[in-house]
């Protein structure tokens, strides 16, 4: 199949303003971008909650990250509409809008997790041939630096993103790194993912084919909360041998949380899982203590611009 | 050396903190554990009260509301006059000054334990006054009874004038700091490790205060020399990271000429001091609104005196 050369994209930092690494690539791109330009390409390094970023919190009001619906972009403009409300319509505006023609053709979006997750490409559709080849080609060019594909694509947990406003939205992940912190090791990998990314996007401008490809990925399929006690406190938390183990197989039986009395509780069901997100931060605030997924693998066509 | 007061009598009364700063989660969820169920806090001789230090930033899940609470109990702080704008933190430590001090008097609570998280690869670590002599005690048997991994113990020297932190209110005090972990994330091998340290620092109390000898001893500990500060740019914005060479290297040598930062632009940054230094809390995440990228420690052996031993408490 082909496809129109790719002409704008954006990288955004700071969508949570505790995540570092997105926010110092970013800001560090907007005083000196030579290393994001390519040669036909409008590459737009943004910082997407500034008022956040200098309080080095997640969010002021609430989760930018989760309001990119159109429910929430087409509210009137209010002082009452929470702060990340009123950003994402002001994001929307400059960079889509959502479901336009003229929306950015690719935004990637830069996180961190506490989460041991490594180098994570987050993709929210699994027909997307553009995107499956792009990402099969950044975990090639990283190997052997293992990167992982999460689909969030579900009927219910899949979220509204900042992202999602361009026609190929790509989630960028890398932990473990604490909030508030910015770590060298972490920095470097987030890099080489954004340099491989925008090699492939000028490779298929410069008229590349890429033959048909598989790639393995991680497809979301449920999430799950700390146990509670009756007064909605946790009383278990993730067993140690749960811990830093995302993206390992994890079976019915094994440990899964250890109550504040030393008790196991394990996994139920009677089929294995891949966690993601284990002991996340930010997620304590969401009940969520981990997420199950389920091993897949996505196939592309083969993809070429159609202008050469 | 001028040192605090050595104990004659029992100490029986004792407080664990937790929450001092609301999100280092291992003794957020400690102190509301037993305040629920304080009997593994309890020996023969004493009862330990749990205290969740911070409640206001616990609750939101941040270190401080206001101002950090633990550079609050300064002598200036806590004799200050209530105003309604005070930030939060010096209401707060006011209340807890009444609760467990006043500090420099007879009333003051006798011993109190802190319990802190760094995101600093720092293992177990101990953090107190050099002249608190008993505390000193602690540190060094609970040093040969926790070994894996190995404590070490970390001193500043300050006079009761200069004293800022939590347990200064009470007659002798420590912190037990555990690292690394994230910000409002608990983990459980540390959680278990801070429960089993404070049993051990509770059962070493339970001792002397029977008329456990307490000889003198030597050991190695790390004082405090100094802060190093994160490279800025002319906006004031970070300029570059702590040097992937450094980062996680908490307690090992750090040599002059070695590399400490590395430039977002690419080159580096390397340690210019003219002497080996031990760095600790390297990259804390909450040291960077105050700036520092790290401390420096110098290793040095100290010479600890015995404690007089206690004649047996009478049976009840």
């Amino acid at each position: 199949m082909t496809g129109k050369p790719i002409k704008k994209i954006a990288i955004f930092g700071g969508t949570h303003g505790n995540e570092l690494t997105g926010v110092f690539l970013v800001k560090h791109w907007l005083q000196d971008g030579a290393e994001i330009q390519r040669t036909g390409l409008e590459v737009k390094p943004f910082i997407t909650n500034p008022r956040a970023v200098k309080k080095c919190m997640r969010y002021i009001d609430c989760d930018l990250n989760r309001v990119f619906d159109l429910e929430n972009l087409g509210k009137k403009i209010s002082e009452d509409l929470p702060y990340e409300v009123r950003r994402a319509q002001e994001i929307n505006h400059l960079f889509g809008p959502k479901d336009s023609k003229g929306s950015y053709d690719i935004i990637f979006d830069l996180h961190n997790t506490t989460s041991n997750m490594g180098c994570t490409l987050i993709l929210e559709d699994s027909k997307n041939d553009f995107l499956i080849q792009m990402f099969h080609y950044i975990k090639t060019s990283l190997a052997p630096l293992p990167c992982y594909i999460y689909l969030i694509e579900h009927p219910s947990l899949k979220y509204a993103t900042t992202r999602s406003i361009a026609k190929y939205p790509v989630g960028i992940e890398v932990g473990p790194q604490p909030q508030g912190v910015l770590r060298a090791d972490i920095l470097d990998q987030m890099r080489k993912m954004i340099k491989h990314a925008l090699d492939f996007i000028h490779h298929f401008n410069e008229g590349k084919e890429f033959p048909p490809c598989t790639t393995e990925a991680y497809k979301i399929m449920e999430k799950v909360d700390f146990p509670r006690n009756e007064n909605g406190e946790i009383s278990a938390i993730i067993h140690p041998n749960l811990q830093d183990q995302d993206w390992k197989p994890l079976h019915p039986g094994d440990p899964v949380f250890v109550t504040l009395d030393g008790k196991t509780i394990p996994l139920g069901g009677d089929c294995t899982v891949y966690p993601v997100f284990v002991n996340e931060a930010a997620y304590y605030e969401k009940k969520e203590a981990f997420a199950k997924t389920t091993k897949l693998t996505l196939s592309a066509k083969s993809i070429r611009s159609s202008f050469h | 050396m001028c040192s605090l007061p050595i104990p004659l009598e029992p100490l029986c009364r004792v407080a664990v903190t937790g929450g001092t700063h609301g999100n280092e989660m291992s003794g957020v969820y400690l102190a509301r554990h037993w305040l629920r169920a304080p009997g593994e806090l309890q020996r023969p001789s004493f009862s330990a009260v749990p205290v969740l230090a911070n409640p206001a930033a616990t609750a939101v899940c941040r270190r401080h509301i206001g101002r950090d609470l633990n550079r609050t109990f300064t002598n200036t702080f806590l004799t200050s006059k209530p105003t309604p704008d005070e930030p939060y933190e010096v209401t707060r430590a006011r209340e807890l000054n009444q609760l467990l001090g006043p500090k420099n008097s007879s009333q003051a609570f006798d011993f109190l334990l802190d319990l802190h998280n760094t995101t600093a690869n720092m293992g177990t670590c101990f953090i107190l006054n050099v002249t608190d002599i008993f505390a000193m005690h602690l540190c060094h048997r609970l040093q040969l009874q926790h070994s894996e991994p190995r404590p070490r113990v970390v001193v500043f020297k300050l006079s009761q004038e200069e004293t800022f932190s939590i347990d200064s209110v009470a007659k002798h005090g420590m912190t037990i700091e555990l690292g690394p972990q994230p910000q409002g994330v608990l983990q459980a091998n540390l959680f278990s490790r801070m429960r089993s340290l404070v049993a051990s620092t509770l059962d070493l109390i339970e001792l002397f205060n029977q008329g456990t000898a307490f000889p003198a001893f030597e050991m190695e500990v790390y004082r405090f020399l100094s802060c190093t500060d994160f490279p800025h740019t002319e906006d004031g914005d970070l300029a570059g990271m702590v040097h992937p060479q450094l980062q996680d290297q908490d307690f090992e040598p750090l040599q002059p000429g070695a590399p400490i930062f590395q430039m977002f632009s690419g080159e580096d940054v390397l340690y210019e001091g003219d002497s080996t230094v031990y760095p600790v809390f390297i990259n804390e995440a909450a040291y960077y609104e105050k700036n520092i990228a790290f401390m420096k420690t110098e290793k040095v052996t100290v010479s600890i005196p015995a404690l007089p031993v206690l004649s047996p408490a009478p049976a009840h």
